[in-house]
């Protein structure tokens, strides 16, 4: 499925003094099956973008196309669109409500219309997605702990068997572990599930791990737009806006400007694992030449 | 609407009236109302015209602004108007089938909307020209004396301010919750009273819930700032009477005492 | 470089205090001294000990079902021995539900061992009479910003504790300004804290504590709900409050880059301290680390892999600069 803004706009409180530009003339295009990650910082209007993208914000002015279709012709079928977009708010354990929790993440397919014996299959296999164990499903979700919650909670816009699943800061707030479970699991399921996906995130460092394409907003428009390396290579327009680059590609930054020879584009540790090796072998190799001559 | 929670009905301006001591504009609102239920008949009413038109003057609050507050109470208005009009006995003079208008049914029809009216504009001058915070502090003082019948005063204007800055804080939040409902297929609009009931489940264990955490953080968050209710505490914006309050003073001590001459001379 | 050096005195002196005491222990022991000297011995020792020390700390709590039968015991802190310094720059990490939370608690005595002892500014934190003394010496930092701001403008809310403690106005005022200069927040004295940034927020929250004169400032996951901006704010503050001041700091966290700035780190698991050392100490152990939950800073992972790999680095670097230079040396011989 691929979703197509074309000069989208939205301000908030129009006419009072609280008036603000959220997003100025945004034009994207998300392609079927890719895995992109939405970069900025606080208020750079990533979080109103991505609630434009399911139609819960509607633009003040532009078009949004799913599919070929404008969602905002009047006969488009809005709960539609709402189950073909899955997205998943910040802190999204806070929406958890039913007694038990299989009966939450049944709430999304409800809602769709299902029966009650496919909402409970949908259900039961989001919550295999997401390595929740089964002897929980009766359980409360208010007594799962911190990490199993926002899994339960992302279980339950999985259910909607969503064609775009659209992120907002999943990792917010978990430890170190709790991260890359979250993150593990997010790549698994555009992996196996070939479904495409947003992760709007702030570090540079989970971002440049796992996208293939990153965008950033910066003050309600998009600034770059393209591969992590493509994105890294900005680094002076990144810092000025208060973004980062990976901490690695400032390290290989600083060994090439001190005349090394380095690749400068390198974005995880991996990679600078690789090139240092290879760097240090090269060198050795010429040493041994040096002193066999 | 989060703005008209947050800020109350507050009219930021620069006027004598803005700067008054909200104690005194607390007990001036008290001293108005009371005087309104003393007059009786044009004359007083003439007395309590000038003086809220003297103060509403002064606040520099531009006037359709009090007449907001009426919107609320039209109803009301209505029903004391055609109840009084058609209720009280007296001289008739316009009848028809079972409703008869009298005389002093019209009058007093009259008077009670006006001071209806002169009640909501009224309180709305001390709303409008006092900020929130100024009000509860005010009303902690103003009800002090009531802690010897152990109301528990501190407390109350303790929960008035928390309650001021976490109203937009929970508003924030039930809409974004309820964003994130709908996202999952929630349908907060349609359907019948019943269904609409049930629609709001699962807004409000979420909100209850996370209203509760909240409570529950602020509360430690306190205790660990040494707080131990009212006593031995001490104020960073104690409330001090300046020269302008007691020349307050003085306006109001005349006005109800010309209120009181009217009322026992005629 | 100056950090560094800074550190060290630091570390230096409080090792000379302890050998002090140990020696006067030992004379102690002998019985050669009169009483007036035990006295004063024995204030010297208080003023020599700890800002926050702990023996056996245990706290449990108990899980019951709904005949109020108990269903479960759980340690959420087990045995913990804690001995901080004045003007220290303490770290705690763990991963949630490690028991570093439940620890931070019992520093402010909101909670109260069940087991072993606590001991704030050298008062038992079980020792009622002590406990707005305790609170005062120990101020506590939460982790959401949104819910330990108790005032609608930023100023009053850091008049908050003073007002409590009993300050005369004047000096609140004062203690206000000073305060909100600290965490560079004076402009903003007059806004609604509904209007700030998460990192504002936090540091409003800072100033509220220090504006009470603490000793020791504990910060319970101060940044875990902020964006990295807004933890650069939060953890800028807290070194400045701990470097100028000489605020002792107790920050509790899980993001390893925060730490490297700490004298000390302890790391927690299942309620009990598992490792302490200085931060070199603790990142040259990367894979411990990870069968705790914890990961490292990139820096340390890839010196640490290309160690590994057979390069000769040496343990526990910190920074991406430490480790360029490092690189720079080798490659450049």
């Amino acid at each position: 499925m691929s979703i197509k803004l074309e000069h989208l706009n939205y301000i908030y409180s129009q006419g009072t003094a609280y008036e603000k530009q959220a997003l100025r003339d945004v034009c994207l295009e998300l392609r079927d099956g890719e895995f992109v990650g939405l970069i900025g910082h606080t208020g750079s209007g990533k979080s109103t973008l991505i609630q434009h993208l399911n139609g819960l914000v509607r633009a003040t002015s532009g078009a949004l196309y799913v599919d070929g279709k404008n969602i905002y012709d009047s006969s488009y079928n809005m709960k539609g669109l709402r189950a073909k977009v899955g997205l998943v708010f910040q802190y999204p354990e806070y929406q958890l409500f039913e007694v038990n929790v299989l009966k939450d993440v049944c709430f999304g397919p409800k809602n769709q219309g299902l029966t009650d014996e496919e909402a409970e299959e949908r259900a039961k296999k989001a919550l295999a997605q997401v390595g929740i164990d089964e002897n929980c499903y009766e359980q409360s979700p208010f007594d799962l702990s911190g990490g199993q919650k926002r899994r339960a909670a992302i279980a339950g816009v999985l259910a909607m068997e969503p064609e775009v699943l659209v992120l907002d800061e999943p990792t917010a707030g978990l430890d170190p572990r709790g991260r890359l479970e979250i993150l593990g699991l997010i790549s698994r399921l555009h992996r196996e599930r070939r479904i495409t996906v947003v992760l709007v995130s702030h570090s540079m460092e989970d971002v440049a791990e796992y996208v293939e394409r990153i965008i950033v907003m910066n003050k309600g428009s998009v600034m770059l737009d393209g591969t992590p390396k493509e994105v890294f290579a900005h680094d002076k327009e990144l810092e000025q806006v208060g973004l980062a680059v990976p901490q690695v590609t400032y390290l290989m930054r600083g060994l090439s400007e001190l005349g090394i020879p380095v690749r400068r584009d390198v974005t995880t540790v991996e990679e600078a694992r690789e090139e240092i090796r290879r760097l240090l072998k090269r060198r050795e190799t010429c040493g041994q030449a040096a002193e066999g001559q | 609407m989060l703005r008209d929670i947050t800020l109350g009905q507050y009219y930021p301006a620069d006027s004598v009236i803005h700067k008054l001591d909200p104690r005194l504009k607390l007990i001036g609102t008290m001293v108005f109302l009371v005087s309104l239920f003393l007059s009786h008949d044009w004359i007083g009413y003439l007395a309590a015209t000038v003086f809220l038109a003297g103060v509403i003057r002064a606040s520099r609050v531009p006037f359709r602004y009090m007449l907001k507050g009426l919107k609320a109470i039209i109803l009301i208005l209505l029903i004391t108007v055609v109840f009084n009009l058609f209720v009280v006995p007296g001289d008739v003079i316009w009848e028809f089938w079972v409703l008869r208008v009298t005389r002093q049914g019209l009058s007093q029809a009259g008077f009670m909307a006006v001071r209806l009216i002169y009640l909501i504009i009224g309180s709305s001058v001390m709303t409008l020209t006092t900020t929130p915070n100024d009000l509860t502090d005010g009303l902690e003082r103003v009800l002090g004396p009531l802690r010897m019948v152990k109301v528990p005063v501190h407390e109350i204007a303790m929960i008035m301010s928390i309650a001021l800055r976490f109203i937009p804080i929970l508003l924030e939040e039930t809409d974004k919750i309820m964003k994130a409902q709908t996202a999952r297929g929630a349908d907060f609009e349609s359907g019948n009273l019943i269904q609409k009931a049930k629609s709001m489940v699962p807004l409000l264990v979420p909100l209850f819930i996370s209203a509760f955490r909240r409570a529950n953080d602020l509360a430690l968050a306190m205790e660990a700032r040494c707080y131990r209710g009212g006593a031995g505490r001490t104020k960073m914006k104690p409330l001090l009477y300046e020269k302008r309050d007691y020349a307050g003073y003085a306006v109001l001590a005349v006005y109800l005492a010309a209120m009181i001459a009217i009322r026992i001379m005629r | 470089m100056w950090n560094y050096a800074r550190r060290d005195a630091k570390t230096w002196s409080s090792a000379i205090t302890g050998l002090t005491l140990q020696n006067e222990d030992k004379s102690a022991t002998m019985g050669m001294i009169s009483a007036r000297q035990q006295c004063r011995l024995y204030r010297k020792r208080e003023q020599s000990m700890g800002i926050i020390q702990s023996s056996k700390l245990t706290f449990e709590y108990t899980k019951k079902d709904e005949e109020g039968n108990i269903e479960e015991v759980k340690r959420a802190v087990d045995g913990v021995d804690l001995d901080i310094h004045p003007g220290q720059f303490i770290a705690i990490l763990g991963h949630n539900g490690s028991g570093k939370s439940t620890l931070a608690k019992h520093m402010n005595a909101i909670l109260l061992p069940t087991e072993g002892t606590m001991w704030v500014g050298g008062k038992d934190t079980k020792a009622e009479e002590y406990l707005w003394e305790i609170r005062q010496t120990a101020g506590m930092v939460f982790q959401n910003p949104d819910n330990q701001i108790i005032a609608s403008v930023v100023e009053e809310d850091v008049g908050f504790g003073p007002e409590n403690l009993g300050v005369p106005t004047l000096e609140i005022w004062d203690r206000v300004e000073e305060s909100l200069k600290a965490v560079d927040m004076l402009e903003y004295r007059r806004h609604s804290p509904n209007k700030l940034s998460g990192g504002q927020k936090q540091r409003v929250a800072i100033a509220g504590v220090v504006a009470m004169h603490p000793k020791c400032i504990v910060l319970d996951e101060p940044t875990a709900m902020l964006d990295p901006s807004g933890r650069h704010e939060v953890i800028r503050t807290v070194r400045a409050l701990n470097e100028v001041e000489g605020v002792t700091v107790i920050l509790i966290t899980h993001y390893m880059e925060e730490v490297v700035w700490a004298d000390r780190v302890f790391v927690m698991d299942d309620g009990k301290i598992v490792m302490q050392g200085t931060p070199r100490e603790i990142f040259s152990q990367v894979e411990t680390l990870k069968a705790y939950r914890l990961d490292v800073p990139q820096a340390t992972l890839l010196a640490w892999e290309l160690k590994h790999d057979g390069v000769d680095l040496p343990d526990g670097i910190l920074t991406m600069d430490e480790l360029k230079d490092e690189l720079v040396k080798r490659i450049c011989q």
